[in-house]
């Protein structure tokens, strides 16, 4: 008897997942649609979805780091792929440090009796609020004018931006890596000590195994916010170690977009997080409700 | 005695480099801030050629009508985006939360658009509000409705950007309030049951009550990230038409790099700043409430268990 209007609800509520589905993911789908058409097809009144798809946009893209010649300079930009090494590095080298002191520092505060400990924890918390934009006056002050050794100022420099992008992880890495290593049984490492194995043995050996899937999230967050940081890596980037947000911006004009390459270039930029959430989306949803729950 | 003492400095030797990086370029960068607030102060000259001005950054940002403006924008921007998205995500953690096959791929999904860089995410929307290439002008005009001007109108251009925002961020407070939802106690939602309460009034009276504090800190950590927002209306209008558009961070940015007046921009980046810093206050509190109140409720349960 209810039966019928279960299956009526039922449909409905498929439905409306399918419609959900599609809102989610259909700009994004578009954009790579976008990607794959000539720049004269786009701008044509034929909207139609049946076309040829192709890689030229891509190609113009990767034009220096596929087949680039002297010759080609009319049609090759070549400087995305040195602005792609340059993300590269920077949000990888940034990954790494920003894990390893935070997973150190996140473990001192759980598992330490200290003075200003505490505090400590709210300072963490309270810095991981300070966003890009607040920190551009000063940033761009201190790395251009303070931070030099000899003629060689941190601003401009690969390492100048990566110790940015270190700072400005390093709170939440701290605050999320926490509520890991408290799930830790404490025995583990009571019985390491027991057997002679110093803080720093029982830390790298027994803990730091054991939050894996905090340590997987943590990077993935960093990486995410190195990778497509504009802001910052604009005010401190010269030519040379332009990172790609910069150059997609730097490309934007307000007349003749060309919608195919810019969006191949952006296609480009949101590989590696798409990439990261197909593969680890369960390790990204554990890190985002304990990053937010322990707020 | 030697034991001891490496005991005692083991979790600042754990400690050192983290707090170094943090003093070294958080830290000291905020500090150097508040003190650039007081200079008259251009990307030119190094910081100790700038003059020294006292209060009047601040009160020239208070009689600024522009910086008022961008202040209102960012306000109405902050709390429009977090109530739609609040309303939108809970109710379709509230929808969703049955056991669903294919429940982890939906997620999947839902938190692609959060990952992807804001400049990428301006890239997609201003393809899509495009006047006359864009799908959305393309769908409307082909139903036979007029066009409309997404980012070229002052009163549309706002509501494209909340629109965007919407797009990216109510995945965040649906998966938060979806896990909030599956880790409520199960005994509460069956004697509800039991009692003959319909969805409704399960929903209102149980399940929304008992999800309030996971759901006051989202909506706090949303309303923080609200008033970041910077690339996406940077590449969408950056800023316009007029000053339609310019929220706080964009304002700071275009003062320090576009007007060259670095003091003033500092200024507004330590009002800026103060703002953040209170609401993070505030669910730093709100946090150490809940926990104190979930304590007592548990000692209450215990010792009535305890007795006979």
């Amino acid at each position: 008897m209810t039966t019928a209007t279960d299956r009526r609800q039922n449909s409905g509520f498929y439905v409306m997942l399918v419609l959900l589905v599609l809102m989610s993911v259909g700009p994004i789908v578009l954009m790579l649609i976008t990607s794959l058409r000539l720049n004269v097809d786009i701008m044509s009144d034929n909207s139609s979805l049946l076309f040829m798809p192709t890689l030229r946009n891509y190609e113009q893209v990767l034009c220096d780091l596929l087949w680039y010649e002297p010759k080609d300079i009319a049609r090759c930009d070549p400087t995305f792929g040195r602005a792609l090494s340059n993300s590269l590095f920077i949000a990888s080298i940034a990954t790494v440090v920003t894990l390893v002191l935070g997973c150190m520092a996140a473990y001192a505060i759980v598992r330490f009796r200290f003075v200003g400990r505490g505090g400590l924890s709210l300072t963490t918390l309270l810095l991981r609020m300070v966003p890009p934009a607040v920190l551009l006056v000063p940033v761009f002050g201190i790395w251009t004018f303070q931070f030099c050794i000899g003629d060689q100022c941190a601003a401009g420099t690969h390492w100048g931006i990566i110790l940015v992008y270190v700072a400005m992880n390093l709170p939440f890495v701290i605050w999320i890596l926490q509520s890991f290593i408290v799930q830790v049984p404490i025995q583990l490492e009571e019985a390491a000590r027991i057997d002679g194995a110093g803080p720093f043995r029982t830390f790298f050996l027994i803990v730091l195994p054991l939050i894996k899937p905090g340590l997987a999230a943590a990077a993935i967050f960093t990486f995410r916010i190195a990778w497509n940081e504009f802001l910052l890596a604009n005010a401190l980037a010269d030519r040379k170690t332009r990172t790609v947000p910069v150059t997609i911006v730097n490309s934007l004009t307000e007349y003749n977009i060309d919608w195919g390459v810019i969006m191949a270039t952006g296609m480009l930029l949101a590989i590696p997080p798409i990439l990261f959430t197909l593969l680890a989306s369960r390790q990204i949803i554990t890190g985002m409700t304990a990053g937010a729950v322990k707020g | 005695m030697q034991a001891a003492n490496a005991s005692r400095l083991t979790p600042y030797l754990f400690l050192a480099p983290s707090l170094a990086v943090l003093g070294v370029a958080l830290l000291y960068p905020v500090g150097y801030m508040v003190y650039a607030s007081f200079l008259d102060w251009n990307p030119s000259q190094r910081i100790s050629q700038a003059d020294w001005v006292g209060w009047r950054n601040y009160l020239f940002l208070l009689n600024d009508p522009s910086f008022r403006e961008s202040l209102f924008v960012t306000l109405k921007f902050a709390a429009v985006v977090v109530t739609c998205e609040m309303i939108l995500g809970v109710g379709l953690a509230l929808l969703l939360d049955r056991p669903l096959r294919g429940m982890t791929l939906l997620r999947t999904l839902f938190i692609l658009p959060m990952m992807i860089a804001p400049i990428v995410v301006g890239l997609m929307w201003r393809y899509l509000y495009h006047p006359t290439v864009g799908p959305l002008n393309r769908i409307l005009t082909g139903l036979g409705f007029d066009p409309v001007p997404w980012l070229s109108d002052s009163s549309w251009a706002l509501v494209s950007i909340i629109l965007a925002d919407i797009w990216q961020w109510t995945p965040f407070i649906f998966i938060l309030s979806l896990a909030a939802l599956q880790s409520l106690p199960k005994s509460a939602m069956e004697a509800a049951r039991i009692d003959g309460a319909s969805g409704w009034q399960q929903i209102w009276h149980i399940k929304l009550p008992l999800m309030l504090p996971v759901l006051i800190v989202t909506g706090l950590l949303r309303l923080i990230d609200a008033f970041k927002v910077l690339e996406v209306v940077l590449v969408l209008t950056n800023g316009g038409p007029g000053l339609s558009t310019e929220i706080m961070s964009l304002r700071i940015a275009r003062t320090a790099s576009e007007f060259r007046e670095l003091g003033k921009a500092a200024a507004m980046s330590n009002l800026l700043l103060i703002v953040l810093m209170a609401l993070t206050l505030a669910m730093f509190v709100y946090g150490i409430l809940t926990e104190k109140r979930a304590a007592r409720l548990r000692a209450a349960a215990e010792a009535e268990a305890d007795s006979p």
